[in-house]
């Protein structure tokens, strides 16, 4: 059972203007099992919060924590959070040329479980976790994401996911540009590591097409960088219907 | 021994051909303040059934091109000697062939090498600099049609080697020609890839790969001359530069002549600048006589470390250091799968490896 706590996180960026504060003030806790949707309108810095959390060095914590079973996160370096069991899926993953995505993969899971998976069993495991996610096996001797379309960089997030075994997942519109099968292929993964890992998820979306596949226990809306309502599957239903006119200033 | 006599125009410096090199460090090369031995420190690792190693005079084996490179000129007036290889008509040699120079501690060295691809003849021919040297040095390639070679060198040199060379190729028809100047050591390194062709339906490959660190200046000069209609070159060279004094040139002159029509040309230069100082010039220049042909561009890029691959990859988990030697290596991986001589394939990627520690 692990558990993430975010407490009053304000973080900035900095711009041509100066510091520019995107998160104001966030709560949110995460335990093993759950699902966290959050929605909220483009720019409010959902992503931002996401970026934090994996500790991206464009991004500046004011103040505020993040502890993941009581360690501090802020205080880790980008790998050692991954290490420590946390995960993000971008919403723009990112090409890395020549590198191939088996040599990525394996150079990954070495680094997480600390030591090289034996060859035999881990070509399978590649193999198994490939053929569940519909992605032909010829990926993994492509550069990594290069030349990848959107919905197979989605896929290959999730596939990542599968093999790293995270203790808390954040899924930053893993939705956007998927089609229906690929929709269905990708949330039937997330749902396969949340069984098998009893794993934590916070589901960024803009679309309850996602959330009819991977149940949300909780919803939150996400305004002005902070959460500003917090509900269960209906919040989204009623999102969906009128929008975040309510949530924004007038 | 012989002591050059000729009138040399020494480079001041301020000649375009020169201006980016550090004269001072050549160690009289250019200057003719140093005596060049006329001897050969190549030595092949063994000669295949179907390629032939000869020493024959200057006689014997006179110049098959044209130079106006200082240091090449005063090579050939010292040097009496001209190593031979022959690759025989029709032969078909599928392991490459290897020859190391060591030259490691004797005095400075003028070296010609002539390289005789036979008709329809294939080969790869492996040239293996290592140790510390003085060295000018020109070696000639000539293909006759239908001819295939791979041509590899390494300049694996101590950190305290001069090596200027010049590697001239004359493509004949039909023949194709793939270079692979990896450049990785030396504390002056400059190397003249040359291309000519005399006849149709040629093509020529140049690939390079250079990496530099402190107090290391690595140029590659590439010229080539299209005015034979119907050929093609590629070239494509990637280099990296690492430490404040690391420097690192590149000219990619192609020219096409109006009788050239039918020619399809590309060239490329990338750098990686992986800290504050490093230089990399990068200058492409593609001059073209006639509208009538398939093709003709370039592109230079110099840029910084792509902090978003980093970020990347240790979010899953990899530490700073390794994420970094898998970009690195990525960059470079276009260059050296192409190789497609594993032993060399992972001897660079090692030494790439090294570069990247000892920059630190
Ligand atoms: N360098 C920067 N300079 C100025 N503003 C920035 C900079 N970087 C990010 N921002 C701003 O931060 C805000 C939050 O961005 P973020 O990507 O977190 O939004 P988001 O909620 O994920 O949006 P979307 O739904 O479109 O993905 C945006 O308004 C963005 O323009
Ligand atoms: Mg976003």
């Amino acid at each position: 059972m692990s558990t993430l706590i975010i407490k009053d996180l304000h973080v900035s960026v900095s711009t041509d203007e100066g510091m520019k504060e995107i998160l104001r003030g966030v709560d949110l806790t995460i335990n093993s099992g759950e699902t966290h949707a959050i929605m909220g309108p483009n720019g409010s810095g959902k992503s931002t919060l996401a970026y934090s959390i994996a500790g991206h060095p464009k991004y500046t914590i004011t103040s505020g924590s993040v502890t993941l079973d009581g360690q501090d996160v802020l205080d880790m370096t980008v790998d050692e959070r991954a290490k420590a069991g946390l995960f993000l899926a971008m919403q723009y993953p990112v090409e890395v040329p020549g590198v191939s995505v088996s040599n990525f993969l394996r150079t990954a899971v070495t680094a997480i479980r600390g030591e090289a998976p034996k060859i035999r069993t881990w070509v399978g495991e590649v193999k198994e976790a490939m053929t569940a996610l519909h992605m032909d096996p010829e990926f993994s001797e492509r550069s990594v994401n290069e030349g990848f379309s959107g919905g197979e960089k989605k896929r290959h997030e999730i596939l990542q996911m599968e093999l790293l075994k995270p203790k808390i997942a954040i899924l930053d519109e893993t939705d956007s540009g998927l089609d229906v099968d690929a929709l269905r292929t990708v949330s039937e993964g997330v749902n396969r590591v949340k069984e098998n890992q009893d794993l934590g998820i916070m589901l960024i979306t803009h679309y309850t097409r996602i959330l009819r596949y991977i149940n949300p226990d909780f919803v939150h809306v996400f305004a002005g960088g902070k959460i500003v309502e917090e509900g269960g599957p209906e919040l989204a239903a009623k999102l969906e219907e009128s929008g975040y006119a309510e949530y924004l200033p007038a | 021994m012989s002591l050059a006599t000729t009138n040399y125009l020494t480079p001041t410096g301020r000649e375009e051909a020169w201006r980016f090199t550090p004269l001072s460090r050549l160690a009289g090369l250019h200057d003719s303040s140093v005596e060049l031995a006329d001897r050969i420190s190549l030595s092949a690792r063994g000669v295949p059934a179907g390629a032939r190693l000869e020493i024959k005079s200057s006689e014997e084996a006179p110049s098959l091109s044209a130079t106006d490179d200082i240091v090449i000129e005063r090579v050939r007036d010292v040097a009496h000697q001209v190593l031979v290889l022959t690759i025989e008509k029709n032969a078909e040699i599928g392991e490459p062939i290897f020859l190391l120079r060591k030259s490691e501690g004797q005095a400075p060295e003028a070296s010609r090498v002539q390289i005789q691809a036979g008709a329809h003849s294939h080969a790869t021919v492996v040239i293996e600099n290592v140790g510390s040297a003085v060295l000018g040095e020109e070696i000639e390639i000539n293909l006759e049609p239908g001819a295939n070679l791979r041509f590899v060198t390494l300049q694996e040199w101590d950190n305290n080697a001069v090596h200027i060379g010049r590697h001239h190729a004359i493509v004949g028809k039909d023949a194709t020609f793939t270079s692979y100047v990896i450049t990785v050591g030396g504390s002056v390194v400059r190397i003249l890839p040359t291309v000519e062709y005399s006849g149709p339906g040629s093509s020529a490959d140049l690939y390079g790969l250079y990496f530099a660190t402190d107090n290391q200046h690595l140029e590659h000069r590439i010229h080539v001359e299209h005015k034979i209609p119907n050929a093609k070159s590629r070239v494509n060279y990637k280099g990296a530069l690492s430490g404040q004094s690391a420097r690192t040139v590149w000219i990619g002159d192609v020219f096409i002549k109006a009788t050239a029509e039918g020619t399809d040309t590309y060239e490329l230069n990338r750098n990686l600048l992986l800290s504050d100082g490093a230089r990399a010039d990068s200058v492409p220049n593609l001059e073209i006589e006639t509208g009538e042909i398939v093709g003709a561009g370039h592109a230079s890029t110099t840029g910084r470390f792509d902090d978003e691959q980093l970020f990347y990859l240790q979010s899953r988990g990899i530490p700073a250091e390794e994420a970094r030697r898998l970009v690195i290596r990525g960059f470079f991986a276009e260059i050296v799968a192409k190789l497609k001589i594993q032993s060399l394939e992972e001897r660079i990627m090692n030494r790439i490896d090294t570069e990247l520690e000892e920059a630190k």
